[in-house]
């Protein structure tokens, strides 16, 4: 059927195929005529044909190699499903000879274009490494690429990736980790786990612990740690304060932020992320911060799934001490399984304490009656343990005990003499009576453990019973070839205890018993009664020894420590298999201690921007689901606050446009201060201030008022008015969601802003007037484009009254008109003369000029605006999938291609980005390496795509889809221009 | 990470098994059945053995274990929790887990394991995911796909996986829009004796089915969300509004899914539903005892008590039990010595009564322990905690969808010592 020329046979012996392999069958001898089908255009029978090749590839290396160019062929499908899919098949089948192919195949889809290829590369890092472990340096390199990667798809592979080739390579986490902990929590729940599984080792080898100041800390008890996260924030501060002036501990803010990202993450629905997070707690947090981990992990307790819950229960072994609100979570119900049963029942063993003691015990009672014998013992055994921690509850533990050795159930009796007699040795003197009552138990009970338990405490005790001590030992002497080995080994330690205190009357029962163990099968005992003949009974050959005789085998014993079988797991970190089994697991790495001096956290430091651009976005799109940032830390770091996201989107603006003053900064000499100026609308400083009062509305304008925003008039220079928009225009557009808010462009391009000169000074009679688009949005009318008019005034007088009258307009085209300006006072009054203006110009979707005649008081100047056409586009934030679906869509008569070649100084990414986006307001699509640009008109809506790609040797094919042809033929030319300088 | 996948039913077969890296030999499996072996009950298989070069994890679900091989140290709830979501995801594809659905689509489930596994590690467990790349099986798709020779994998990739939200598919249409949430409590209780309660605690859940055409932004919001004390969400949620503002906003995934989880804070008192009273005695030195139940509903605001059934673990020394019921039916299971005692609706007026004579093995010691009573109900209409859910607002489309709440209460694990 595999040779037949339909697909659906075909198909349908694939199936069979897969259903053999599914069932274990061995379906190797259909290797050649299944692989011919690799090439298969159905793609159902592709892959199946993959599932198979799988499978089998590693045993028929030879004919494997034969699909290898269909791969090969598949990872330059322009599919990305089938690229990925082409690589994925490539790096599962592990045939050694193909490792070259596969290196230059992971390094190629390293740097594709889609986010899920990238993901598959990441996936395909170990399955190369562990066919051939020689290719780590390279691999390492190519993580290096992806850990940088910013979409929180790749994030969680590339991690897993990182864990498994070079996990001792923490150096590659640092400038890494900022963004690790923010996307933390949009990657997927399996991404999430690994992430903050390696977060936390990193955190174990970066930051200082935070429990080393705990005498500190106990100062403070009235810090809400326990409290929501504003009061956390809101306390961090003074304490912070207080604390650093008696020079204790000061957590690191990447460290802080690391546990403020993951809190949130207790909530989710994997149980394995909740678990991560609580072992990341455990291992990191401050001591007193540890216990909001113990309500998320009673829930996973709950949870239905029995082994889930199992798993949460050993891990609440050994976080004790927080589960105290939650204790009535941990009894027991009689339909648990048995192993659950005893692990809560450790749980509530450490729980006990002076207060819920009698309530614990009360429960305690309810267990002893269970049909499960297991568990009863268990619980005798925790009784007991809780009597050792718990003083005051001993004789109530000891009543209880010596009730049960009246059970009829010989393993309930066992148990509790085992546990009585631990117990009696704290205290024997009291309990003489207990002692008479199981001596008389030796009749009854045949369990070895506990038969050997009394005898030890009634020869250990022989002072407090004289009488029945002989007793006993007669009784045991008699039936001592047929006891257990280690009753007999108990038998004659009575027996020679015995014969030190009480000769009389044991002596000849002393040499019996030692006579009858001479001859016993097993050596052990016989060792024994040699030993113990050769001390206590005096020859004359016995040495020195015989006088300690007594002090051998009387000596005070310590008591013992009733210790839980589960204590000594905590060296391995929380949660992990080896802490789940007790035993290191393979591939098993330790948790490092904390380092005594905290490495240079500087470290961590990335250049700002990239940070600030990415993470608006995220913003934007997510709405707020952002995690709280750290408002506390403040002032103190500044290097760090550009990292933090702030919480809410104005003072987000605000952050921004303070970075951007910041670069704006050098151009503008003439600058005041920004702030200031807000503040104090009529500062006297500017003579202007008095000549201007006229304008209605200049402070009004700012807050987003009603067009003519002339209100910028009173800034001091161009640039600084461009910041005060970005503050007006900045929060109204935060909110409109999914619209790329142009904001975000403005930090690369701003530096580019060309300006255009409308009306020279010479020409215009000591009047210059420049004009350029600031891509912002108009805020009154969405479809019109911008234009900042600024017109400087080179005269000695003044010039009034300046306003743009009679606009010519082509048909279709709108403008927004402005106010009149009253005055321009002459530039030699204090040399700052600048008014921009901000007309909102509709060019509907066309380009011609726009005509303005602009007149002064006496004089009028006709003068022409001509847009670049780049200006008239609005950019759009996009996915590849969008944009490629899109690009679908604008094909034949709207694609238009040119061939260029690209300059040598233009020939890195960033420069074309830059290139392109000064010549068209378009985003360059982040997600993606280059080459792609999106926007739209900002008066129709129309999409208009740049695609740029570099081909080999400087030479690049430049495409621009749009149905707006003419837009389009005129941004070829502008964009391959710009690119040409 | 997960290096294989076996699937074994409750007799032993493996009938079904998947390698992600290179082959494991079924003989692995030898070890997971020694320990079955050694504990007599499903239910108390150890989920990790630790074999020499091998480890294995394994749940039970629907009569099936699946049992993962791993090699290395890896987070033991990471498999176990990516193992239930591979059996919820057959459930959701076939309609049930069972080992006649994935034998009969052992295809699809061979497709859907390599889509969600890549070299051991989870790549694609969202169901939306799930099923755009691999179509769900119908009878109608099966016929249009012989007819016209189209198969049901998806060609491209789904547009989900590279968005923000990978919850959600891209194009959703529906004629009708309908947002629905059951909101269902469960009661887990112990009762002593007495009838006093050791110990009781609401969980609940909200499930949702949400058909809305594009993209949806929903927000829930709660008349009374001080009652939910601990809660876990689905990744849809924003964490940030409901912690300022106690309200869910998300933009749902497409179909039904589990919205919440949540845990009523302990301080509020559990009011039980119902009331038990009985005599289970067994008499010293005779093979018999008594047993005597009745069971009757306590204030419940009005609301009736359905669907109660009582299931009690009798000890081992019973041979068998002489009831006459005032209303159901009871049976004995002799073997596993368990009664189940299906009582339906709870009429006050004429509370139900189960009583009579149990036969003990002649011989045998009187049993220690009396049993213990594990008691299913059902209420409608109600949420035992008082939640209720205020109002649901939509934002980001336009038409109006057919919004519904629906309150359910059920017994948990809810047992009664006596």
């Amino acid at each position: 059927m595999l040779d037949s020329n339909k697909d659906s046979l075909k198909l349908e012996a694939m199936k069979r195929i897969v259903a053999m392999i599914a069932r274990g069958k061995n379906a190797s001898d259909l290797f050649p005529a299944v692989v011919k089908n690799v090439a298969c255009k159905n793609i159902e029978v592709k892959k199946l044909v993959y599932v198979y090749l799988v499978r089998y590839a590693e045993e028929q290396q030879d004919l494997a190699l034969l699909s290898i160019s269909t791969f090969q062929r598949g990872l330059k499908d322009p599919n990305q499903l089938i690229r990925a899919s082409a690589l994925r098949v490539l790096s599962s089948i592990r045939v050694p000879i193909i490792v070259p192919i596969m290196m230059l195949a992971i390094k190629e889809a390293a740097s594709d274009m889609s986010p899920y290829v990238r993901k598959t590369a990441a996936h395909a890092i170990p399955k190369l490494y562990s066919l051939d472990s020689d290719q780590k340096d390279q691999l390492i390199e190519v993580i290096e690429k992806l850990l940088a990667d910013k979409t929180t798809l790749v994030a969680g592979s590339v991690v897993m990736a990182f864990e498994e080739v070079c996990p001792e390579r923490i150096d590659l986490i640092h400038k890494n980790y900022r963004k690790l902990c923010n996307l933390l929590i949009d990657v997927e729940e399996w991404g999430q786990v690994v992430i903050i599984n390696m977060l936390t080792r990193y955190a174990r080898t970066q930051f200082l612990s935070p429990n080393q100041n705990e005498s500190l800390l106990e100062e403070n008890p009235e810090k809400a740690f326990y409290g929501s996260d504003e009061e956390d924030s809101k306390d961090d501060k003074p304490d912070a304060a207080s604390l650093v002036k008696r020079k204790p501990y000061v957590m690191d803010p990447d460290h802080r932020l690391l546990l403020r990202n993951t809190k949130p993450l207790l909530q989710s629905r994997n149980a394995a992320v909740v678990m991560a997070v609580a072992q990341l707690y455990f291992h990191l947090a401050p001591k007193a911060e540890v216990g909001v981990i113990a309500k998320a992990l009673v829930r996973l307790l709950r949870s239905h799934r029995s082994q889930g819950n199992w798993a949460a229960a050993k891990a609440a072994l050994s976080v004790q001490g927080m589960f105290e609100p939650y204790l009535k979570s941990f009894y027991i119900r009689s339909t648990d399984p048995t192993q659950i049963k005893i692990l809560k029942l450790e749980v509530l063993t450490n729980l006990a304490n002076e207060t819920n003691i009698s309530t614990i015990l009360r429960e305690f009672q309810t267990y002893i009656r269970s049909m499960d014998k297991d568990f009863v013992a268990a619980t005798i055994q925790a009784i007991g343990r809780c009597a050792t921690n718990i003083g005051k509850v001993r004789d109530t533990c000891l009543n209880g005990l010596v009730q049960l050795l009246s059970n009829r159930d010989e393993l309930v009796v066992a148990e509790s003499v085992v546990v009585i007699k631990k117990l009696l040795q704290m205290q024997p003197s009291q309990h003489s009576e207990i002692i008479k009552h199981m001596a008389k138990l030796t009749d009854n009970i045949q369990v070895p453990m506990a038969r050997a338990s009394i005898l030890w405490l009634i020869g250990e005790y022989c002072e407090h019973v004289p009488k029945i001590a002989p007793d006993v030992l007669r009784k045991m002497s008699k039936s001592f070839t047929g006891e257990e080995d280690i009753v007999k080994l108990q038998v004659i330690n009575l027996a020679a205890k015995l014969y030190l205190t009480n000769s009389k009357q044991s002596k000849l029962l002393t040499q019996y018993v030692l006579n009858l163990a001479k001859y016993d099968q097993n050596y052990d005992i016989r060792d024994r009664a040699r030993f113990i003949r050769q001390l206590i009974v005096p020859t004359e050959k016995s040495g020195a020894l015989n006088k300690y005789a007594k002090k051998l085998f009387l000596a005070q014993k310590p008591a013992p420590i009733l210790e839980s079988s589960f204590k000594d797991r905590d060296h391995f970190q929380l949660g992990s298999l080896s802490h789940l089994l007790n035993a290191k697991a393979v591939g098993y790495q330790e948790l490092p201690d904390w380092p005594d001096e905290a490495p240079d956290p500087s470290v961590r430091n990335v250049e700002v921007p990239c940070y600030e651009e990415e993470e608006e976005q995220e913003q934007v799109k997510k709405g707020k689901k952002k995690p709280p940032q750290d408002e506390g830390k403040g002032g103190s770091e500044s290097s760090w606050e550009e990292g933090s996201v702030s919480e809410s989107s104005s003072s987000e603006s605000d952050s921004g446009s303070e970075a951007e003053e910041s670069q704006s900064e050098p151009e503008s000499k003439r600058r005041t201060t920004v702030r200031g100026r807000a503040g104090q609308p009529g500062r006297g400083l500017l003579p202007l201030s008095s000549g201007t009062t006229p304008l209605p509305c200049r402070e009004v304008g700012r807050s987003s008022h009603p067009p003519p925003c002339t209100g910028l008039g009173l800034s001091s220079c161009p640039s600084l008015s461009i910041l005060d928009q970005l503050i007006t225009s900045q929060p109204q557009h935060v909110p409109t969601a999914f619209l790329p808010p142009s904001a975000q462009m403005l930090s690369p391009v701003f530096s580019t802003m060309k300006t255009y000169e409308l009306l020279h000074r010479m020409a215009g009679e000591g009047l210059s007037v420049e004009y350029y688009f600031n891509r912002q949005p108009f805020p009154p009318d969405p479809h019109m484009v911008a234009v900042q008019i600024q017109f400087s005034n080179n005269t000695e007088s003044e010039v009034k009254n300046l306003r743009v009258s009679e606009p010519k307009l082509v048909s279709g085209m709108r403008i927004q008109e402005f106010q009149e300006i009253a005055v321009e006072p002459s530039g030699s009054m204090v040399g700052i003369d600048t008014c921009p203006q901000l007309p909102g110009v509709n060019w509907a979707g066309s380009f011609s000029l726009w005509h303005v005649s602009s007149s002064t008081h006496s004089r009028q100047f006709y003068v022409s605006i001509q847009p670049p056409v780049g200006e008239l586009m609005a950019p759009v934030f996009m996915s590849e999938n969008e944009f490629k679906k899109e690009q679908s869509k604008l094909t034949g008569m709207s694609e238009i291609t040119e061939k260029l070649t690209l300059l040598d100084k233009c020939q890195s990414d960033h420069t074309i980005v830059q290139r392109v986006t000064a010549a068209a307001n378009h985003l360059h699509a982040p997600s993606f390496p280059t080459g792609r640009f999106a926007a739209k008109t900002v008066t129709s809506g129309s999409l208009i795509l740049i695609t740029l790609e570099q081909k080999e040797a400087a030479r690049a094919h430049l495409t621009v889809n749009s149905e707006k042809m003419v837009i389009g033929t005129m941004l070829v030319q502008d964009i391959s221009q710009a690119l040409a300088q | 990470m997960i290096h294989s996948l076996f699937l074994i039913n409750c007799s032993g077969d493996i009938f079904l098994e998947k390698h992600w890296k290179s082959v494991v030999s079924q003989s692995v499996c030898d070890y997971f059945f020694e320990a079955q072996e050694k504990a007599a009950d499903v239910e108390n298989v150890p989920p990790v053995i630790s074999t020499p070069h091998h480890y294995l994890i394994s749940i039970y679900r629907e009569k099936i274990f699946f049992v993962s091989v791993i090699q290395t140290e890896v987070p033991p709830l990471f498999v176990i929790e990516f193992l239930h979501r591979v059996a919820d995801t057959f459930q959701d594809y076939f309609g049930e887990c069972s080992e006649t659905a994935i034998k009969d689509n052992v295809v699809i489930v061979y497709e859907l394991l390599e889509e969600m596994l890549d070299n051991g590690f989870p790549l694609a467990t969202e169901s939306n995911i799930l099923k755009e790349l691999i179509k769900p099986p119908t009878i109608l798709r099966s016929v249009v796909n012989s007819i016209t020779g189209s198969s049901n994998m998806g060609e491209t990739l789904p547009t989900g996986q590279l968005s923000n939200i990978p919850w959600r598919k891209a194009v959703v249409k529906y004629t009708n829009n309908e947002a629905y949430f059951d909101v269902i409590e469960e009661i887990d209780a112990i009762i002593d004796k007495s009838g006093s309660t050791v110990f009781a605690e609401i969980q609940g859940v909200i499930d949702s089915c949400i058909k809305l055409s594009g993209m949806p932004d929903l927000s829930l919001s709660f008349m009374n969300p001080r009652l939910l004390d601990d809660v876990s969400f689905h990744p849809c949620i924003r964490f940030k509004r409901w912690e300022s503002e106690r309200v869910l906003s998300f933009i749902p995934p497409d179909g039904n899914f589990r919205l919440i989880s949540y845990r009523v804070s302990s301080q509020n008192l559990v009011a039980i539903p119902v009331y038990v009273k009985h005599i289970i005695s067994f008499k010293e030195n005779s093979s018999s005892g008594r047993f005597d139940v009745t069971i009757g509903p306590k204030q419940n605001m009005g609301k009736t008590v359905e669907g109660v059934i009582v299931t009690v673990h009798m000890p081992k020394a019973v041979l068998n039990m002489n009831l006459t019921s005032t209303q159901g039916s009871y049976t004995f299971d002799p073997v596993l010595k368990v009664l189940t005692w299906d009582i339906g609706k709870i009429s006050p007026q004429k509370l139900p009564n189960l009583k009579g004579i149990v036969n003990l093995q002649s011989g045998a010691p009187k049993p220690e322990e009396n049993p213990s009573l594990n008691i299913q109900f059902k209420i409608q209409q109600l949420a035992i905690s008082g939640l209720k859910v205020n109002r649901l607002d939509m934002f980001g489309e336009k038409y109006k969808p057919f919004k519904g709440v629906k309150y359910i209460t059920k017994a948990g694990k809810f047992q009664v010592r006596t």
